[in-house]
C-alpha cells in the first residue's frame, strides 16, 4: 500500500477500498461505474471523513454493486428502494454521512416515488444517480432516460417514450443541491460529490456513464471510448452561451441552496410534544 | 378500556421501539395514529412514507442503525411489503410489521373480520425462509403478543408478523400495562470481539450471529444476495447451504421458546378445536358450553402459528376422535393441523366468509356436540 507510485493519491482509495473483497469488480471493463465510484472516494477523502460514520446503501443495477466494495457501512438494498432504506438508517443514525448509489432506473423507474418524496422531506441524503441511459444489469432494456428513438432490447424500433431529466425532477420535488456531471469530467463530478455529500439536505448528483456494452452496442458506439466521447458531445457546460446548449444537456450545478432537513423540522415536533406532554402533567397536579 | 390497536401501539413502545415507519390504512390506522403522538414525546421516531414498501424499507433501515422498528398495515399495504420483508428475512434484520386482516382480495372489505392472510404471512415473500407469526385473540394478548414479537424479532434476528382481526383491533377491552421492570424485554446481541474477527452471518451457538449497528466501529456489508458470512454475495454452493441450514436452525431448534400456546381442557378431551384470534374465542365459550353439558370438548388457542406446534397438535390428534379448525376464510389454519395430525383422527373445518365471526352454537352444531 505504501509503496505504489503515486503517493497522491494511491494511499487515499485504497484506505478506502475492502481489503477483504475480491477484485476486479463485477464491471465490464471501460465502464463508467468504477469512475464513480473512485470520484466518491476522493470526494469521501477529500472531506476527511471517518469510514465509520460512513454509510453507503445502494439499489440494484450494475451502480448497487457498487456497495460492495467500499470500506464503508454499506447496504445493498431492493431495486429502487434505497432512498427508503437510506431514509431509516439516517433518521436512526443522524451523525452519519448517508450516500446513496442508484442507476436511472433505481431513481426514476421502480423508485420515482422516493426520489420525489425522499427530496421533498428534504433527507440529509447525498443521492448519487448513475444515469448511463439503460438497465445494465438486466442488459439494456430501455430506462426513464433513455433518449427517443434509441434501441434498446426491449425497444428494437426505438424507444418512444419521452426521457426523464433527473436533475429537472430533482429540482421540482426540492432537492437543495442538483448538479450534473459525465465520468469524462472527473475532478467536476469528485467536486459535486464532495458538495453534495457534504452539504445538509437531499442532494442530488446524476453523473451521466458509460454502459457501452448494452446502450452503446445497440446504438452504435460499441466501445466505452465511442459512448464517453458521445456522452461529451451531448452536455455542455451551463456557463456555455445560448446557442451551445441547443439541444444539449447541461453540466453544472442547477441548485444549491440552504433549507432546513427533515431532522431539523422532526427536532421540532419532538420539542413541541414535549412541552404539550408537561403542559398536560402540570394541569394533572393542578 | 383501550383498543387492540391501542393496545398494539403501547406495546411497541413498551417494548422499546424507536422507530415507526407507515402509510395509513384501514383497519391498522389508529397504530400509527397513536405511535405519531407517543413516539415524539419520547424523543423516538415516527415518519409516515410514501407507501408501504418505503415503509417497510425504512424500518430495515433503522434497525440496521440499532432502532428497534415497526410498522403495521393492512392486506392491500401487506402485499406491497414482501418484498422487502424477503430483504430482512435474507439479511436477518431484526424488525416487526403489524397486519391488521381485512376481508378478501384487493382493496375486499376494509371493516369487516376476516382470517385470510395466514398462508401470506408465512409464505408472502418469494424463496424458501423462515419467519415468526404471531397472533392475538384479546387486546390484552395484543399488547404481549406486540412485546413478544420485538423479543423475538431481536432474539433471532427476523422479521416477526403479528397477524390482528379487525374485531380485535377494534374491541375495547381492559388491559393492566405492566410496570417496565415487569416486562421481560430482550436487546439485541451486539458482537464484542475485534472489527476484523467479527462475521456477521457468520455462525453461533443458536444460530443468531450477534448484530453490530452501523456506525458503530464494524464496516460490513449487507445484501438481499445470497450472501457468505461476511455479508459478501457468493455463487458458492457451501456457503449458501451454510446460510439456508443456519437461518432455519436458528427457528427450528428455539421451537420451545417460540411456539406460544394455549390449551384449554384438553388433558381428557375426546374432541378438539385448533383456532387462533377471535375464532379462538368462539372455541373457548364453545367448550365451556360442551362441558357444561358433560361433553368432553378441549381446545387449543394458537398464538404462534408460523412456525406450527405439529408436536403438540400430533399427540392431540392420537387421543381425539375429532378435530375440528374454525376459521375465517375457506381453509388456511386447517392445512397445517391436518399435516401435524396425520390422519390419527378427522379433521374438519368450520370456514366463516361472510364478514361476520363464528358463533360458539356453530361450532358444537358443526362437531354435532349441540343438545
Ligand atoms: C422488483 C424488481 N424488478 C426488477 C428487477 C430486475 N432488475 C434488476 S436491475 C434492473 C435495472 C437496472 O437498471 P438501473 O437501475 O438503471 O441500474 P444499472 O444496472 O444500469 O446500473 C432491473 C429491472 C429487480 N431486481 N427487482
Ligand atoms: S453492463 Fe453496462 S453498466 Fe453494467 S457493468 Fe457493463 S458497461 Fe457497466
Amino acid at each position: 500500500m505504501d509503496t505504489c507510485a503515486d503517493e497522491r493519491e494511491m494511499p487515499s482509495v485504497y484506505h478506502y477500498l475492502r481489503q477483504n473483497k475480491k477484485f476486479p469488480t463485477v464491471w465490464c471493463p471501460g465502464c463508467g461505474i468504477g469512475i464513480v465510484l473512485k470520484a466518491i472516494i476522493r470526494a469521501v477523502a477529500d472531506l476527511g471523513l471517518d469510514k465509520d460514520k460512513v454509510a453507503m446503501v445502494s439499489g440494484i443495477g450494475c451502480s448497487g454493486r457498487m456497495a460492495a466494495y467500499v470500506d464503508f457501512n454499506t447496504l445493498h438494498t431492493t431495486h429502487g428502494r434505497a432512498l427508503s432504506f437510506a431514509t431509516g438508517l439516517k433518521l436512526a443514525k443522524p451523525e452519519m454521512k448517508v450516500i446513496v448509489v442508484m442507476g436511472d432506473g433505481d431513481a426514476m423507474a421502480i423508485g420515482g416515488n422516493h426520489f420525489i418524496h425522499t427530496a421533498a422531506r428534504n433527507m440529509d441524503i447525498a443521492a448519487i444517480v448513475i444515469n448511463n441511459l439503460t438497465y445494465g444489469l438486466t442488459r439494456g432494456q430501455y430506462s426513464p432516460t433513455t433518449p427517443f428513438g434509441s434501441v434498446a432490447a426491449t425497444a428494437p424500433y426505438g424507444s418512444i417514450d419521452q426521457p426523464f431529466d433527473i436533475c429537472k425532477t430533482a429540482e421540482a420535488a426540492g432537492a437543495t443541491f442538483v448538479a450534473r456531471s459525465v465520468v469524462t469530467y472527473v475532478l467536476e463530478a469528485e467536486k459535486f460529490i464532495a458538495r453534495a455529500i457534504d452539504k445538509k439536505g437531499f442532494s442530488v448528483v446524476e453523473i451521466m456513464s458509460n454502459c457501452h456494452t448494452y446502450f452503446g452496442r445497440s446504438n452504435q458506439k460499441a466501445t466505452a471510448l465511442q459512448m464517453m466521447n458521445w456522452l461529451k458531445d451531448i452536455t455542455v457546460p451551463a456557463s456555455a452561451k445560448a446557442e451551445e446548449k441547443a439541444g444539449k444537456l447541461e453540466r453544472g450545478i442547477f441548485v444549491d441552496k440552504e433549507l432546513p432537513d427533515y431532522l431539523e423540522h422532526y427536532k421540532e415536533v419532538v420539542r413541541k410534544a414535549q412541552e404539550m406532554r408537561e403542559k398536560e402533567i402540570h394541569h394533572d397536579h393542578s | 378500556m383501550i383498543q387492540g390497536n391501542e393496545a398494539c401501539a403501547e406495546g411497541a413502545v413498551a417494548a422499546g421501539l424507536c422507530f415507526f415507519a407507515g402509510y395509513p390504512i384501514t383497519p391498522s390506522t389508529e397504530i400509527a395514529e397513536v405511535l405519531s403522538e407517543k413516539l415524539p414525546v419520547l424523543g423516538r421516531t415516527f415518519i409516515q412514507m410514501e407507501d408501504e414498501i418505503a415503509s417497510m424499507a425504512a424500518i430495515i433501515g433503522a434497525s440496521i442503525g440499532g432502532c428497534k422498528a415497526m410498522t403495521a398495515t393492512s392486506g392491500p399495504g401487506f402485499s406491497l411489503m414482501q418484498e422487502n420483508i424477503g430483504f430482512a428475512c435474507a439479511a436477518e434484520i431484526p424488525c416487526v410489521v403489524v397486519n391488521v386482516q381485512r376481508m378478501g382480495p384487493s382493496t375486499g372489505q376494509p371493516t369487516s373480520p376476516a382470517q385470510g392472510d395466514l398462508m401470506q404471512a408465512r409464505w408472502g415473500t418469494h424463496g424458501d425462509h423462515p419467519i415468526i407469526v404471531l397472533y392475538p385473540s384479546s387486546v390484552k394478548e395484543a399488547f404481549n403478543l406486540t412485546v413478544k414479537a420485538f423479543n423475538f424479532s431481536e432474539k433471532y434476528r427476523t422479521p416477526v408478523i403479528l397477524l390482528m382481526d379487525e374485531v380485535v383491533a377494534h374491541m375495547r377491552e381492559k388491559v393492566d400495562i405492566p410496570a417496565p421492570d415487569k416486562l421481560e424485554i430482550f436487546e439485541r446481541v451486539k458482537p464484542t470481539c475485534q472489527p476484523e474477527e467479527y462475521f456477521p452471518f457468520g455462525d453461533a451457538e443458536n444460530g443468531v450471529p450477534p448484530l453490530a449497528n452501523f456506525g458503530e466501529g464494524y464496516r460490513f456489508h449487507i445484501t438481499g444476495l445470497l450472501h457468505d458470512k461476511m455479508g459478501f454475495p457468493t455463487l458458492r454452493a457451501d456457503e449458501i447451504l451454510a446460510w439456508y441450514e443456519r437461518v432455519f436452525r436458528k427457528i427450528n431448534s428455539n421451537l420451545e421458546d417460540i411456539l406460544l400456546y394455549e390449551d384449554v381442557m384438553i388433558e381428557d378431551a375426546e374432541y378438539a378445536i385448533i383456532a387462533c384470534g377471535i375464532s379462538a374465542r368462539s372455541a373457548r365459550a364453545a367448550v365451556r358450553q360442551a362441558r357444561a353439558a358433560g361433553k368432553k370438548l378441549g381446545m387449543v388457542k394458537l398464538l404462534t402459528i408460523t412456525p406450527f406446534p405439529d408436536k403438540h397438535i400430533n399427540e392431540i390428534a392420537s387421543k381425539v376422535k375429532n378435530i375440528l379448525v374454525p376459521e375465517l376464510n375457506f381453509g388456511q389454519l386447517i392445512l397445517d393441523v391436518q399435516r401435524a395430525a396425520k390422519g390419527q383422527c378427522e379433521v374438519n373445518g368450520l370456514n366463516r366468509v361472510d364478514g361476520e365471526i363464528i358463533t360458539p352454537g356453530q361450532i358444537l352444531e358443526r362437531m354435532g356436540l349441540k343438545n
